[in-house]
């Protein structure tokens, strides 16, 4: 493994900007293949995308990066998470690039979180080179779509690409125009070492990997580094590249793009945006360093009392691998022992519970998500309440204050109407609403979280058609009419069914969630009441009735095999329902308050 | 030993709407070539070996519409015990003296009949062929051939069908003096006309509290007239209980023989192939009819013991280490405790599956976390999957 310095302008760093199915994966795909990264024989669909999650929702969660050769040049290829819970993340690698890449559907236009993106690209001082993907498809108007990119960024329609990822059209074209638009790296191989880490995952045999970017000095295997945030020293155990499969290499220099393996044993040793150096001589810490912060928390308990242990565990290990989600004990009248969990969003928080579920085969109930709140109280004292049953009594309170997030929305413009009545039903002020084209429209509203952690994107999307886009970032706290809304089943109060919830929409909000409770509660063997309350006072009321029946009415021969495998499901499901008090609850009503629609 | 012979008839005239048995309406055709291959194979299975038959039962379809003498051949060809109890069921409009004299002396000494309902509009839903007048006729014709046992069959609760139906449909069942009553809540399966019209909302679908308030209705007003419960869904005066159907409950031998028919050994369940055309063309070819079976390791054995038993007038062993559970189930009225063993009370037949599932829950061992279909081996050269295949009943 000799150290041989690639000229730094033959090397070029970036990423692809592109909406969920806009065809990021496939041009990487393509990409790989044309540069013959990846023989054809061994191309699976979306080769980027390993985790079965990210192939299954179609989105990518880790940062994976490749290395490619392209014309005597050196492309390093970082890939970004595509959602808008990961915007941090997102920052990173782009902080990691020079350039980038703007891919849009050919018929769908520039998206939210595209142009969220692509303004923290311009803000880095990022080269964009734009293409627009699916020429090739019947709904395809690149002209539209061209002209949209240069009214809404500036970029001359005449320059932006038109390329098919699927049959790979213009995808020459575009390494080409990647090689002559996205600057080389700047950077001094003898300087101290400053790389930045933009991903960190933990693998149960060689610990955290971590992705890194060089700006300047070298770094060497072996070499004893000093991780500035967590401020520790590791050895350097090896550094190398991925051609996609992962080759170990003897340093890396300036402008490029590599992994390391340092023995760590916790992602969150090694987190996205910080500075490695050697422990020798350190540089200085690279600027844009955050702390991840969840915005939405929930409580997650097993099913069975006996599990909160293998819960337990899985949490310690999956954040090993995913250091952004929070987790502490706590104690659930109705469901025993279980964790808070923080997580950056909703999509977050849904993967960290399929994994659990689905990598540590544990069951789960997820209590409805809900946001931090701060109480000040009578004693001058400001409560942090990331759990409603926790809120302290209203004679003790004084205000509550709740957090906010500013939201852009990119819609068709048919569809502002209805987007505006559902930013005002939830309590949204409107800052800004502008033309991008006579069909496209940006709203951008000033909500409170905890009004869009529900159901809002469901909303937005099925008033759309699944054409708007949406984007948010933290807009700061604001003191809010804030109620506690009790739920009691069978006349007992169920501490994880509590909401905080504005005061005007308190009883609206009570006289749903025990509707729908109603529905989603079976019919237990005793009459079940169900209640809304605040503060004592009952605003709202349903019953389960009794069931008087369940049997099956014919049994023979040739049934038995089919009658056992029913019970067996009864029987399964039986073991799935949480036992509150004295009435099997199924899973899915703890999220009921999701699922109220407008 | 008991070991009972389930014969499969897959023909009908009409196909009924609630209907989910394999059973075809256009394939009369194969009737001659089925009743030789049910000879053959009964020929083969019945070896000198063999124990002899304590139970025949034809199900069907309907065996009532085969020529009466094909019947009694296939009959001929089951070695059994004298008293063997043997039973056809019949459709109320496809019966006539002849044939029932053949039946008779063929040895057949039970009739079951698919009567429904004794209400011309709720037949009329059900879409039955047969008017109340038929079943009247047809009974008479079975007792003017000398039969004593007689089953009547009822489906309650279709949603036209309002509570003095339901009374009347009984007491006029009753003067028809049956020694057997089978009662069973219309059920929607999926993949019938019915199933297929609630699922589009054509139809509404049976409610559950109606079919309880007639489930104690049947229950009432059949015990005051003599019968008593000894399953779920089945009534008789004493000595009346059908045999065959106690070999099923109680977990016993039985035979399949025909297509679509489910037999069991030991442990061992089997399955014909689903089609008339691939049973006759099995036996011809001297192949096994078999399209599958399925080998009950002593878990799932005693899992359907307790779920098969429970249903019955005999309970189930009060289980050990599971007092809380009994205290539970005594107290909210769903089982009463006699000698060493549970009984299901009224409420708790309504309520059987949740007490079997509570039951199946608290005896399984705490390592069963696991799927329970691991706990099987299951074979099968047939597309079909057992649950599609509903056969080796009684009293359709």
């Amino acid at each position: 493994m000799a150290a041989v310095m690639i000229p730094l302008d033959r090397l070029r760093c970036l990423s692809i900007i592109a909406h969920i199915d806009h065809g990021k994966s496939t041009l990487a795909d393509r990409i790989l293949e044309i540069t013959g990264a990846v023989e054809m024989r061994d191309m699976r669909a979306q080769y980027l995308d390993s985790m079965d999650i990210e192939r299954e929702r179609g989105i990518t969660i880790k940062a994976q990066n490749v290395r490619l050769n392209w014309k005597d040049h050196v492309i390093s290829l970082i890939d970004t998470p595509g959602h808008v819970d990961f915007g941090y993340e997102v920052s990173r690698s782009l902080a990691a690039c020079e350039g980038v890449i703007l891919l849009v559907d050919a018929s769908q236009g520039i998206e939210a979180q595209t142009l969220a993106n692509c303004y923290l690209a311009m803000e880095n001082d990022l080269a964009i080179v734009a293409a627009v993907n699916k020429i090739d498809l019947p709904a395809a108007d690149p002209d539209r779509v061209s002209e949209e990119i240069e009214r809404v960024l500036g970029i001359a329609a005449e320059d932006v690409l038109r390329i098919s990822a699927k049959s790979g059209d213009g995808v020459p074209e575009l390494l080409d125009a990647v090689l002559e638009q996205i600057p080389a790296p700047k950077g001094d191989a003898d300087a101290p070492l400053q790389a930045l880490i933009f991903d960190s995952y933990y693998d149960p045999y060689r610990g955290v990997v971590s992705a890194l970017r060089v700006f300047d000095g070298t770094l060497s295997s072996g070499a004893r580094l000093r991780f500035l945030q967590a401020n520790s020293v590791y050895d350097a155990e090896e550094i190398g590249v991925r051609l996609p499969v992962p080759t170990p290499v003897a340093t890396l220099g300036p402008g490029e793009v590599g992994y390391l393996i340092a023995g760590i044993k916790d992602v969150g040793e090694a987190r996205v945006g910080e500075t490695v150096t050697t422990n020798a001589r350190p540089g200085e810490v690279l600027t844009g360093y955050r702390h991840p912060k969840p915005m939405v928390f929930c409580g997650l308990y097993p099913v069975e009392g006996d599990e909160y242990a293998d819960l337990r565990e899985a949490l310690e290990k999956l954040r090993l691998n995913d250091s952004s989600f929070t987790y502490e004990p706590e104690t659930s009248g109705a469901l025993g022992f279980g964790f808070r969990c923080g997580f950056l969003g909703l999509l977050h928080m849904e993967i960290v519970r399929e994994r659990l579920e689905r990598e540590y085969d544990l069951a789960l109930v997820a209590t409805a998500p809900n946001v931090e709140y701060l109480a000040h109280t009578t004693s001058g004292a400001v409560e942090v309440v990331d759990n409603p049953s926790s809120l302290p009594p209203l004679n003790d309170v004084v205000s509550i204050e709740e957090p906010y997030v500013t939201i852009t929305i990119l819609t068709p413009t048919e569809y502002v109407g209805t987007l505006m009545e559902l930013c005002q039903g939830r309590r949204g002020e409107m800052q800004k609403m502008d033309y991008l084209s006579e069909e496209r429209v940006e709203l951008v509203y000033i909500v409170p979280l905890g009004e869009i952690v529900m159901d809002f994107f469901d909303q937005m999307k099925s008033r759309t058609k699944g054409y708007a886009s949406l984007d948010y970032e933290r807009a700061g706290y604001r003191e809010s009419k804030l109620v506690k809304v009790d739920i009691l089943l069978n006349n007992v109060p169920v501490d994880a069914f509590s909401s905080i919830v504005h005061r005007d929409k308190a009883y609206e909000y009570g006289k749903r969630m025990v509707e729908k409770l109603r529905e989603l509660i079976p019919r237990q063997l005793f009459d079940v009441p169900i209640q809304a309350a605040i503060g004592g006072r009952v605003i709202a009321r349903e019953t389960v009735k009794a069931k008087r029946k369940d049997v099956i009415a014919k049994c023979y021969g040739g049934d038995v095999s089919r009658k056992r495998k029913l019970l067996d499901r009864q029987k399964e499901g039986k073991k799935k329902m949480k036992q509150i008090g004295r009435v099997e609850v199924p899973q899915e009503a703890f999220v009921a308050a999701l699922k109220l629609s407008d | 030993m008991a070991l009972g012979v389930y014969v499969h008839i897959p023909f009908c005239a009409e196909r009924c709407d609630y209907c989910d048995f394999a059973t075809w309406t256009d394939r009369g055709h194969l009737i001659g070539e089925y009743v030789e291959a049910c000879v053959v194979d009964l020929r083969r299975r019945m070896t000198a070996s063999a124990p002899r038959a304590t139970s025949v039962f034809f199900g069907g379809g309907t065996p009532s519409l085969i020529p009466a003498r094909g019947l009694a051949r296939i009959l001929e060809a089951i070695e059994r015990e004298d008293v063997a109890e043997v039973t056809v069921e019949c459709n109320p409009d496809s019966v006539d003296p002849e044939q029932l004299a053949i039946y008779r002396a063929a040895g057949v000494n039970r009739l079951s009949f698919g009567v429904q309902s004794m209400q011309e509009h709720v037949l009329a839903e059900l879409g039955r062929t047969h008017d109340p007048a038929g079943v009247e006729y047809a009974v008479r014709l079975a007792r003017d051939a000398g039969f004593e046992h007689l089953n009547l069959d009822l489906i309650y609760g279709s949603p036209c069908e309002s509570v003095d139906d339901w009374r009347r449909t009984l007491d006029e069942t009753l003067a028809l003096a049956p020694d057997h009553v089978s009662a069973y809540a219309l059920t929607v399966e999926p993949g019938t006309p019915l199933g297929r019209d609630v699922a589009s909302g054509g139809r509404s679908a049976p409610d559950d509290d109606d079919q309880a308030d007639k489930y104690e209705i049947a229950d009432d007003v059949l015990r005051a007239a003599g019968f008593d419960w000894y399953e779920i869904s089945n009534w008789a005066r004493p000595g009346g209980e059908c045999r065959h159907n106690l070999l099923y409950w109680e977990q016993g031998d039985y035979l399949a023989v025909g297509a679509a028919a489910h037999g069991h050994e030991d442990g061992r369940r089997w399955w014909n192939v689903r089609t008339p055309e691939r049973y006759i063309a099995a036996i011809r070819s001297a192949e096994s009819p078999e399209a599958g079976e399925e080998l009950l390791d002593s878990t799932t054995r005693e899992e359907e013991a307790l779920l098969l038993a429970v249903r019955t007038r005999g309970g189930v062993p009060i289980p050990k280490h599971a007092e809380a559970l009994v205290t539970d189930l005594i107290g909210e009225g769903l089982v009463e405790p006699d000698a060493d063993r549970l009984i299901l009370t009224q409420r708790g037949r309504l309520l059987a599956s949740d007490v079997t599932t509570r039951l199946l829950v608290a005896l399984s061992v705490p390592a069963s976390r696991s799927a329970p279909a691991a706990a099987l081996l299951v074979r099968s050269s047939s597309p079909l999957p057992p649950s599609e295949v509903a056969l080796g009943r009684l009293d359709c």
